[in-house]
């Protein structure tokens, strides 16, 4: 039998408790949580919150393919660095998650990591060429749940709808990247007063509404589920909060940069900000953190986007977009995020774990008898980001500079501590 | 001064101090030998990542007029859209010993990216929609020069044309309200930028209803690429609407100046001959490339001492 280990005297936040106990864990699971627990291993949690790990919908984790930027080990343990324990693999690797060779090559590669679970998701067309439907069916019968062509939206409305349709069969969600792109041909940044300054083709806010709003008819009338990524703008969260309201299965994400950095910081010229969608406006953000306080909003995600070096390089036109964000995710929505610790914990393990449908291991109240899928987090600590000394493989981070707040202490996943006071254990 | 990118980093005294400084150059080369010792034993190197004609041809006559020595470096279309290979190369010409780089590239910014990798000067010589800040030096000087005003206060000046996709109206509206003159822009609302409330301009869309009380009437060239983009129905039409015809020039006021910052496209937004056009400024535009040019490299490069005498 493995040793026993005690997470000392933090504060568990569950859903209808909150109160400072000790956790004890043994094998894969906690088995108790109460006052003055004795294991073979003690970590201390005081002044710390100790809650269910946290769970990324939107990890480009970019193994298969593009190794170089990030590979499902790197990107792993930037992950519990963050205090996630499960991440979904975004499907846009080469060749994309469109296969169960693809599916299962990426899951089993997250196994032999071992520091998360690593949840792939599947492409809703071909080759995310929006053509054709993928074998949705099959991937769903290798475990997929969640299916997206994220990078780019669906185009074509009446496929769109045949995969709503479909999806409706197999109990599965799509996931939509919602981007008419007749709109943003070219586009660098937000269409806005900056973007006039500086010449550059803009990213309109209508051409991510344009789809919020048909996506929402589609499954008004086809009655599938749907969750809508990295929402960015005002209107699309007044959409969404509309269709809530009519009793729709919706559920919607927000990425802690459209949460934290504005349009205005393309005037630097430096492509670490440059993202899809772009940042936006300062009224934007304004509405998508209320969004998050009404519930509109159900969950933060990463978009974590790993680039290299050299492409991050190029010219604001030329550079791909995205930037890092599992390591940052937690210290910029303490500090910028504007909400309760309670609500963090929700938003970034909760409802995630929910929307995944990987909520039989993950998002659990820290109970006994759950698998041992836990963050330790100090709320207080600030800290600022050293891009060198990142585990992801890249340093596209935009957070260079800024104070974060916030900082993960340890991660436990299935039992073992992938993270130690803010170091990887392997 | 360390770099010339834009105009408003430059700001009015700057702007007003190379206009002057331009004078000097002015004098310079009315000599029968327009060579000057000023900048001997310094290097610029031009990268031009996209075509240019007057631009590169004024810099380079500009440098050697100073007695610079110039460097000229072919870019190849294909490893420009690589982007790749920009700030290496940028890096092993500034280890061969550059004072200052002059660039064009068709891209946002460039100018600013360069100036992190190298301890050399930088001029922008036009980076995509952005800045293009030498040649609204051109023209305030042009203009200075016709009209012998030191500043601009009170002067209409309409820019005309496709201001979305202009570098030279981005610099050109930032120096001419700076030295206090009246901008409007005309141009159909596709060829606008999405928000210009912000900028201390007036918007036209008809030419004919402000043809007859502007003082400087500055055409910009319109690309045939922007009917394929569906700026405009047809090139025809556009002419029609915003191109300068016989009967546009008769409705000018009598000492309305016209300018263009070339190349012109004939039969588009020029209806006709500049030549027939009495107060057309736009050879003494060329004409004063090259002065202005020796005033930015002068102003950059120079040790701060005179100019010295002949070469």
């Amino acid at each position: 039998m493995s040793k026993s280990i005690v997470i000392k005297g933090g504060t568990v936040i569950n859903r209808s408790s909150q109160e400072v106990a000790d956790v004890k864990i043994e094998n894969d699971c906690v088995v108790e949580v109460g006052k003055n627990l004795k294991g073979d291993i003690q970590l201390d949690a005081s002044g710390c919150i100790v809650s269910s790990g946290f769970v990324d919908l939107h990890a480009h984790l970019r193994e298969p393919g593009k190794e170089e930027a990030e590979t499902i080990e790197t990107g792993s343990r930037a992950g519990a660095l963050g205090g996630y324990t499960a991440l979904v693999a975004m499907p846009n690797t080469d060749p994309p998650q469109d296969s169960v060779a693809v599916i299962d090559f990426v899951r089993e590669q997250g196994k032999r990591a071992g520091l998360v679970d690593v949840v792939p998701s599947g492409c809703i067309t071909l080759g995310r060429q929006g053509e054709s439907l993928a074998p949705m069916a099959e991937l769903a019968n290798a475990g997929v749940t969640l299916f997206t062509d994220d990078g780019n939206g669906v185009q074509d409305a009446a496929l769109m709808r045949r995969a709503l349709e479909y999806a409706k069969g197999l109990g599965i969600t799509l996931a939509q990247h919602c981007e008419v792109a007749e709109l943003t041909k070219g586009a660098v940044m937000n269409e806005c007063s900056c973007c006039t300054d500086l010449g550059l083709p803009g990213w309109p806010s209508i051409a991510e509404e344009l789809m919020v709003f048909r996506d929402i008819e589609l499954v008004r009338i086809t009655g599938a589920s749907m969750h809508f990524l990295h929402l960015s703008t005002k209107r699309s969260v007044e959409l969404v909060r509309a269709a809530k309201r009519d009793g729709l299965a919706i559920t919607a994400e927000v990425t802690p940069h459209h949460l934290s950095l504005t349009q205005e910081l393309l005037s630097s010229y430096n492509p670490v900000f440059k993202v899809n969608p772009p940042l936006r406006s300062i009224e934007d953000i304004r509405a998508l953190k209320a969004g998050l306080l009404d519930g509109t909003i159900d969950a933060i995600a990463t978009d974590h986007a790993p680039h290299p070096r050299r492409d991050k390089e190029m010219s604001l036109d030329m550079a791909p977009p995205g930037m890092l964000g599992l390591e940052t995710a937690l210290g910029v929505v303490l500090a910028e995020g504007g909400c309760e610790i309670r609500d963090v914990v929700a938003l970034m393990s909760w409802n995630p774990a929910k929307i995944a449908r990987i909520d039989a291991e993950h998002g659990r109240d820290v109970v006994a008898g759950i698998k041992a899928n836990l963050c330790v987090f100090d709320p207080q600590l600030t800290w600022s980001v050293d891009p060198e000394r990142l585990a992801s493989k890249s340093i596209n981070t935009p957070y260079v500079g800024r104070t974060l707040r916030g900082r993960v202490r340890h991660t436990m996943f299935k039992g073992t501590a992938t993270v130690i006071d803010g170091q990887a254990q392997k | 001064m360390k770099h010339l990118r834009s105009i408003d980093e430059l700001g009015l005294d700057g702007l007003t101090g190379l206009l002057q400084l331009t004078d000097h150059m002015a004098e310079i080369n009315q000599r029968p030998v327009p060579k000057v010792p000023a900048l001997r034993g310094r290097t610029v190197a031009s990268l031009f990542f996209e075509d240019s004609t007057r631009t590169r041809l004024s810099f380079e006559t500009a440098a050697k007029r100073l007695s610079a020595d110039t460097m000229t470096f072919n870019v190849s279309t294909s490893s420009v859209n690589k982007g790749e290979s920009l700030r290496d190369t940028v890096a092993t010409i500034t280890d061969m010993g550059v004072d200052a780089f002059v660039v064009r590239h068709k891209s946002v910014g460039i100018p600013w990216q360069i100036s992190q990798w190298t301890t050399a000067s930088i001029i922008n010589a036009g980076d995509g929609a952005h800045q293009h800040p030498t040649q609204a030096l051109v023209d305030c000087y042009t203009i200075r020069e016709a009209t012998h005003a030191q500043n601009f206060s009170g002067m209409k000046i309409a820019i005309v044309g496709d201001i979305k996709h202009s570098r030279v109206a981005r610099s050109n509206i930032q120096a001419f309200t700076l030295l206090g003159a009246n901008v409007v822009l005309v141009a159909p609302p596709t060829l606008l930028p999405p928000d210009v409330s912000h900028w201390p301009v007036s918007v036209s869309h008809k030419l004919d209803e402000i043809i007859d009380k502007v003082d400087v009437l500055y055409m910009l060239r319109l690309q045939s690429e922007r009917m394929a983009q569906g700026h405009v129905p047809t090139l025809r039409e556009y002419s029609e609407q915003y191109g300068l015809t016989q009967k546009r020039v008769l409705a000018l006021k009598s000492d309305a100046i016209v300018m263009h910052p070339g190349p012109m496209n004939r039969g588009v937004e020029m209806q006709i001959d500049p030549s027939d056009v009495k107060n057309s400024l736009i050879h003494r535009q060329v004409a004063n490339g090259v002065s202005v040019r020796m005033a930015v490299l002068f102003e950059l490069l120079g040790s701060g001492s005179s100019l010295g005498g002949q070469a």
